[in-house]
């Protein structure tokens, strides 16, 4: 049992170390007084980065080198991660697209489509975003009512709304998952397709959050060209390829995230700097709680690491670990008010904004009440609920009371 | 990186459960419970086994291993709430293993020939300034024993206090533990065979399966241990550590057998574990669970190679794997019914289990209480 670099591991640490501390100084700065606060100055800024961090080897560090990566395993990407946040510079702007899209093309993709698509993705020159969810289908992914309708030439129609849509906002192309086939079982009428978010008939619309952020973005589609070239995956085979690009984003969070910055010692530093608070047994009892169980999930991390180095994928117990993190930061950030008052929710405290954005980090990526139904079945083997939907051919379901489909 | 078990600790692991599964282990419990003298002696399996000596290095007689192969034993007897010394015998063993002083006593405890027991001191935090122990009744701690050189030995103390609650002292044969020898902490081992002076109380137990007494010193005649104060305070977050462990092996039985039930059970036409309320209490004894593991592994691994977190590690396994056995033991009884409140079924020594422990070795709330002083002292170093 240890922590430690292999000898191999470590000479790879300090080939990206040297790579970053050469090439630091050209990355854009985003805290501070001499941070870029232009959105669009700053897109650009993080773009020519990642193109920057791609030449250097720093994207793309788990993808086959034929495709411009570099052929390494999820050890070295997080080996990468971590020096990138150690020498204090951005890391990439496009992880959807490296992380989860770009595998699933390289995974189910035609060679055209491989040739096309990722390289100028790898490197920021065409940042993508990922078009799954809608209005009524988030945790019930296999729900998805946009329609895609195959034209007599061949090439396609499509119609409908996706919603929660990370970077639609400079994206060049989005990786979405559309209804073919309406008269099959639900997931089996689903096929993947690459859609141009310039194409005539898209709209983006920015989606404000409880912070008064707009980090996601509602995209709407009417009726759009897509091109038989388009599909990814086959036709009618939506769902497969759709549990490709899912998988990859369990990996994905398993090696980057790092509790999303939401860390006990941050929490400490917080609560430390009040006297009265360091010494009041409540609140001790409630950081000693949350801390530990945060502590725990940077173990468990450890642990998903262990078992990626030898070859196995993340099951969905790795979801507890979100569970933890939000819940636990929901419980400092509400500590934290407790000890500072009203001033932590003041206009630019980073609590208020943490505050704000918890609440929607329980939904993101499937709810928490969906999360703990499935780890109860897969991971305990407990019996599903009945289900209304299996083997209905999907325009007899509903979304809403109703309403048909 | 590698944090997983290696070939070693999972044969280990496997022996242990073969070993205690010759035994009825429940059955007895709970004739324990009722008065009678039903619980297997379980020492000499311990000692067939090798886990006396889990700790001591192999020049006298142990197995040289370290505290995540010593959680591991722990875990496997938690899980059948098996009673086997060894949370007052592991740490004992550790301090004599860090104090040349005390070396000639480790042969005998390695083969199991004689049983120690430590006497749990708490060190110093930032809340509780001195070396302190658990209290008879209430919440506030006293002060360690004190110790006086003895006149008439040299390398000798004789030791003076009153400690409460100890755990695996009834019928041990050495008491190794914390005194304070002119307001120092030193390490002391107290001969049971030769002491006068020293009296050991085994006390009623709430949870019949655990072996705890009150131990009486009054000018103990003691062998001082030249243990740096730093082993000593090592020894109190290896018993944090170690119950942490057996807390979880009891969470991982209760989760088992319970989530066994949810799927037979039928009630409305389906099984009870079909249902969303079950299934997400299930579920979240398992995250509390897997949090607790993760956590045995940063205590097993921060002992040897990152002594600074240890008590940290420890701690914070105490205690979520604190809260874990409670939230595991109130849902076993829960998701059984009315049954599960009863002595047909075991789930009330699971829920005795959880209650007792929780408040044994400075209890699960002082272990929280340290997390909280370690994780802020270690933001403002920063």
């Amino acid at each position: 049992m240890d922590l430690d670099d292999t000898p191999q591991q470590a000479a790879y640490r300090s080939q990206v170390r040297s790579w970053l501390e050469q090439h630091a100084s050209e990355a854009p700065v985003l805290e501070g007084p001499e941070a870029i606060t232009d959105e669009q100055e700053l897109i650009a800024a993080r773009r020519a980065w990642q193109g920057k961090l791609a030449e250097g080897g720093l994207a793309g560090v788990t993808w086959p080198k034929e495709f411009g990566g570099q052929g390494l395993g999820p050890i070295e990407q997080v080996i990468c991660n971590q020096e990138i946040g150690r020498a204090r510079v951005p890391g990439i702007l496009d992880a959807i697209g490296v992380g989860m899209l770009g595998p699933t093309i390289i995974a189910h993709g035609t060679d055209e489509q491989k040739a096309r698509y990722l390289g100028p993705m790898l490197h920021a020159d065409e940042v993508w975003c990922q078009l799954f969810s809608e209005p009524a289908a988030g945790s019930d992914l296999a729900a998805v009512q946009s329609r895609a309708r195959q034209q007599d030439d061949g090439s396609w129609r499509l119609s409908g709304q996706k919603v929660w849509t990370t970077n639609a906002q400079f994206a060049a192309f989005g990786l979405l998952l559309a209804r073919t086939d309406p008269d099959v079982p639900k997931h089996k009428g689903l096929t993947m397709f690459i859609v141009p978010i310039d194409a005539p008939g898209v709209t983006v619309r920015g989606l404000r959050q409880i912070s008064g952020e707009a980090e996601f973005n509602e995209v709407f589609f009417d009726d759009v060209p897509l091109a038989a070239e388009a599909v990814v995956g086959g036709v009618g085979n939506g769902w497969a390829t759709a549990l490709t690009t899912l998988m990859f984003e369990r990996v994905t969070i398993g090696l980057g995230s790092e509790g999303l910055g939401y860390n006990s010692s941050r929490f400490a530093r917080a609560i430390a700097r009040v006297e009265d608070a360091r010494r009041d047994p409540e609140v001790r009892r409630e950081l000693g709680e949350v801390a530990s169980e945060l502590i725990a999930v940077r173990f468990t991390g450890y642990r998903t690491l262990t078992a990626l180095q030898r070859g196995q994928i993340p099951g969905p117990e790795a979801g507890l670990a979100k569970v933890t993190i939000v819940s636990s930061a929901i419980k400092a950030g509400d500590l934290i008010a407790d000890v500072l008052g009203p001033d932590a929710l003041a206009q630019d405290s980073e609590w208020a904004y943490m505050i704000s954005f918890l609440p929607g980090l329980k939904s993101a990526g499937g709810t928490e009440e969906i999360l703990r139904n499935t780890i109860g079945e897969r991971v305990l083997g407990l019996p599903p609920a009945p289900r209304l939907d299996k083997g209905v051919p999907f325009s007899e379901l509903r979304s809403k009371e109703g309403a048909p489909v | 990186m590698n944090l997983d078990l290696s070939d070693e600790q999972v044969f280990l692991r496997e022996a242990a459960r073969g070993a205690l599964s010759r035994f009825k282990t429940l059955e007895a419990a709970r004739e324990a419970l009722d008065g009678k003298d039903a619980l297997p002696d379980l020492w000499p399996t311990a000692r067939e086994a090798g886990w006396p000596g889990l700790l001591i290095d192999e020049a006298h007689g142990g197995a040289g291993l370290d505290a995540f192969d010593a959680m591991l034993v722990m875990g496997e007897c938690g899980r059948v709430l098996a009673s086997v010394e060894l949370l007052g015998h592991l740490p004992a063993t550790a301090i004599l293993g860090d104090a040349p002083a005390g070396a000639g006593l480790l042969d005998q405890l390695a083969t199991g020939e004689r049983r120690a027991a430590y006497l749990p001191v708490c060190p110093p935090g930032d809340v509780h300034t001195q070396w302190t122990i658990d209290p008879a009744r209430g919440i506030e701690r006293a002060l360690a024993p004190s110790a006086a050189h003895d006149p008439n030995a040299a390398g000798q103390a004789l030791v003076s206090g009153e400690l409460s609650f100890v755990p695996d002292a009834p019928g041990a044969d050495v008491l190794v533990g914390v005194a304070l020898l002119d307001s120092e902490p030193t390490g002391i081992a107290i001969d049971l065979a030769a002491a006068s002076g020293a009296t050991v109380q085994a006390t009623p137990r709430y949870d019949a399966t655990r072996s705890l007494g009150h131990v009486a010193l009054a000018d103990a005649p003691a062998l001082l241990l030249d243990a740096p104060p730093a082993a000593l305070a090592s020894a109190w977050h290896l018993a944090q550590a170690l119950i942490a462990a057996e807390s979880l092996g009891s969470v991982e039985t209760a989760l088992d057998v319970t989530v066994a039930y949810a799927k037979e059970r039928h009630t409305f036409g389906r099984a009870i574990g079909s249902y969303q309320a079950v299934k997400h209490a299930l579920t979240e004894v398992l995250r509390q669970l897997d949090n607790g593991r993760s956590l045995l592994y940063y205590a097993g691994w921060a002992r040897r190679g990152a002594p600074d977190e240890f008590p940290l590690a420890a701690s914070a396994a105490r205690s979520v794997a604190g809260r874990a056995l409670d939230l595991a033991a109130r849902t076993m009884i829960s998701v059984h019914g009315g049954i599960g409140a009863t002595w047909e079924h075991d789930a009330p020594l699971y829920f005795r289990r959880a209650q007792l422990s929780r408040r044994l070795l400075g209890g699960t709330s002082g272990a929280t209480d340290r997390v909280a002083g370690e994780v802020m002292a270690q933001a403002q170093a920063a």
